[in-house]
């Protein structure tokens, strides 16, 4: 099977759902002749010619908006954010408009736009650049939101996204661009909303997603050699619709929970889940549910200091000694 | 004046019953038929039921209090009435500590004060209760909870090894195998767990004095007292228990639609009582009255001995040698399970004449059983084992199963005991006579 990057294999779900319907287009600001900010889009304006691959104005707001409108009209457009952390200035549109308006229309008008783009710290961008607005964006009915943390899980759900009729709101990840992995040459889609266990164990379940599942990973291999735990991960890869059974199974088995998340803790995706697992399976737990997040301030401009601010192998070891004690 | 409900006798051999959780508190209004706590004797957990109407105005003894029969448990009363105090402090040793609070926390605790009379106090060799009750309630996991319910075990006896004391799920499972939910004694270490074990670490478990259970307590006493005092004599016979094992097979293919199962107990059941209406003189008891006397049982009840979780109990079927083996089999079935359950009333393991006690399921070939007071004799069953046999001058593979007869030598002698044995493999060998 090839090895890919996480990059190639968002573009190869870009290019594949291009050539398959005529209505895919590409929009965001230097999408076309500068192949991208991070060059996710390479290659793409001279394969499908500049009314598929459009570059667009500094101003998420405007073209965000356009993007929504053409969706509202039968197009499926991909938006490119450069950084998710500037969906604010768009924030009506994607969060008052797109993820209202089939409820709004009584279902005559569907809003199938997908905007993506990576979310996250730990690139020493400071803190108007590091945002992770997948709680903000979840906590919209209507609306679904992805994460994904391999390759694999990237192409397939993207293509899953662009097929979508809803607003699909899909959260990369700058480190993990250059990560690789198996990914089949035919084509495949994830469905939305299908959690991935992406190591068993029977000790403690780690319930995670994006760059976290790769820490966690790394940490519960640590946790095996060192200290004799047998970790369980679970990794969400949609945020909402949120694959709650699968959760469920995990702690009925391990009786043990850590969430670990690259949010801030304060109603973060992971306040959402510590609820809904007590409230699913309370007699299941063997002790409180633990959480490790992003220490509570601003994205830290210090590269050491950032480091430790996020989560990581380190971090989530200590977590889990804590909540197997 | 208030009633006075005093800790009942709710068993035969019970002295002092383990006050297990209130299901009221004070201020509660009651009606008679309600269910006021929950009592362990030392042979089951049984329900304290109300006979006064009224309001709950005190509760004397706290949850997890080890209480004498006849003291005081609480006053149910018109609110303001006057409680006529108990009378003097009794002995009975509480087990948790008195300043324990009722069980959902919330509620003033009203631990009675020995200089007040109350009828708890502590004597100064209890044990004093885990670190998870130290703050009024028992700390544990939802996990454990829901695991103590499921065995039976009280957690208020459990050293939580999780953090602040907290019982978690490792702590209910080895309470369960150790056989008891005693409060582990103080010297034991309760200090939680190292900070980064594994579950599994191999590390060998600190060797600790634990105290028993009511029912382990009973077992003790009375064990000790039956060898020491009855003059014990052993019969052992193999029997042919080939005819019974086919005729079984034959009764199990036809009954299997009907979902009976019937298990070679059940033949030895009804035989055994079909032998003692054949030899009345091993259905009796030795009595103690004057210069001794033996009492000879008009009806012929006999017990069987069941393992449960901590102990073992002997239900009683009642008239066995009246009941038809299909009776005996479904009341067996029944009473074993309520017995693993825990939900014995006194009726039901008090009474009995005769006991049988079988470890052939456990594989073990033959033993010797303690008799089980007043009875004057207990059969032990062993395992059926396939044996050459001389037949007709030929070597042949004989199903055979040993059969001890545990003998009171005051009641029962060498000939009348051999007589019994001689009865029982003569039905047991022409098994067809149980079904008349």
């Amino acid at each position: 099977m090839p090895v890919i990057t996480y990059r190639e294999a968002i573009r190869h779900a870009l290019a594949e759902e291009l050539q398959r319907d005529a209505n895919v287009v590409v929009l965001g600001e230097e999408v076309a002749q500068f192949n991208g900010a991070y060059k996710v889009t390479e290659g793409l304006l001279e394969k499908f010619g500049p009314k598929r691959i459009v570059d667009t104005p500094i101003s998420e707001a405007g073209f965000i908006g356009m993007g929504l409108g053409a969706s509202m009209l039968g197009i499926r457009p991909v938006m490119e954010l450069m950084f998710w952390s500037f969906y604010s200035v768009a924030f009506d549109q994607i969060l008052n408009n797109a993820a209202n308006v089939r409820y709004m229309s009584g279902g005559q008008i569907n809003c199938p736009i997908v905007i993506r783009g990576p979310a996250n710290g730990g690139t020493n961008v400071g803190a108007t650049h590091s945002h992770t607005p997948e709680n903000v964006l979840a906590n919209h009915p209507g609306v679904k939101v992805i994460v994904p943390s391999t390759p694999y899980d990237a192409k397939g759900l993207l293509k899953s996204a662009i097929r979508d009729n809803d607003p699909v709101f899909y959260l990369e990840n700058t480190i993990l661009y250059g990560d690789k992995g198996e990914v089949p040459e035919a084509e495949y889609l994830i469905p939305l909303g299908l959690a991935d266990v992406k190591r068993t164990g029977t000790d403690l379940t780690i319930v995670t997603y994006g760059r976290c599942v790769i820490h966690s990973l790394k940490a519960a291999e640590i946790l095996e050699k060192e200290h004799d735990v047998s970790v369980e991960i679970v990794d969400l890869r949609c945020i909402r619709p949120l694959d709650i059974d699968t959760v469920l199974a995990s702690v009925a088995k391990t009786h043990r929970v850590l969430i670990v998340e690259e949010q801030k803790p304060f109603a973060s995706v992971g306040s959402q889940l510590a609820f809904m697992i007590q409230r699913e399976a309370f007699d299941e737990l063997d002790a409180p549910i633990h959480r490790l997040a992003t220490v509570d301030a601003p994205a830290i401009y210090s590269p050491p200091v950032e480091t430790e601010q996020l989560p990581n192998p380190q971090r989530i070891i200590k977590a889990a000694i804590e909540a197997l004690a | 004046m208030a009633n006075i409900i005093d800790m009942p006798k709710l068993s035969d051999t019970m002295t002092v019953g383990t006050l297990v959780k209130w299901l009221k508190k004070e201020g509660d209004v009651v009606k008679a038929g309600d269910m006021l706590a929950e009592v362990e004797t030392d042979k089951a957990t049984m329900e304290l039921e109300c006979f006064f109407p009224g309001t709950i105005l005190k509760i004397f003894a706290p949850a997890g209090a080890q209480v004498e029969i006849g003291t005081a448990l609480c006053a149910i009363g018109k609110p303001g009435e006057k409680i006529d105090a108990p009378g003097a402090a009794p002995k009975a040793a509480a087990a948790a500590a008195p300043a324990q609070k009722a069980e959902d926390g919330g509620q003033k605790s009203e631990a009675p004060k020995a200089s007040a009379g109350a009828p708890v106090s502590v004597s100064s060799s209890v044990v004093s209760p885990p670190a998870s009750v130290s703050g009024g309630r028992v700390k544990i996991s939802p996990l454990a909870k829901k695991l103590a319910e499921e065995k039976g075990i009280d957690p208020s006896g459990i050293t939580g090894s999780g953090p602040g004391g907290r019982i978690v799920r490792e702590d209910v499972l080895a309470a369960a195998k150790a056989g008891t939910a005693a409060p582990a004694p103080t010297a034991s270490s309760s200090a939680p767990r190292a900070a980064a074990p594994s579950p599994a670490s191999p590390i060998p478990a600190e060797g600790k004095l634990v105290a028993v259970s009511n029912m382990r307590a009973t077992i003790a006493r009375r064990l000790v007292e039956a060898k020491s005092t009855i003059p014990h004599f052993y019969l052992d016979l193999e029997i042919d228990a080939g005819p019974l094992l086919e005729l079984r097979s034959q009764l199990n293919a036809s009954l299997e639609k009907d979902g009976v199962k019937l298990s070679v107990n059940d033949f030895i059941l009804k035989a055994a009582a079909d032998a003692l209406d054949r030899v009345p003189a091993v259905n009796c008891s030795w009595d103690n009255s004057g210069q001794g006397a033996i009492r000879h049982h008009g009806a012929t009840h006999v017990s069987f001995a069941v393992a449960i979780d901590d102990g073992l109990i002997t239900p009683v079927i009642r008239n066995t040698d009246t009941k038809t083996l299909l009776a005996i089999s479904a009341e067996a079935k029944a009473l074993a399970k309520r017995a693993k359950d825990k939900k014995l009333t006194p009726a039901e393991f008090t009474g009995g004449t005769f006991c049988v006690t079988n470890l052939g399921m456990m594989g073990i070939d033959r033993f010797c059983a303690i008799i089980n007071p007043p009875n004057a004799a207990i059969l032990a069953v062993g395992a059926t084992v396939k044996k050459p046999v001389v037949k007709n001058d030929q070597i042949v593979v004989g199903q055979r199963m040993n059969l001890t007869l545990s003998c009171d030598h005051r009641v029962v002698d060498g000939a009348t005991g051999a007589t019994y044995l001689a009865a029982l493999k003569e039905v047991l060998e022409r098994p067809s006579l149980l079904l008349l």
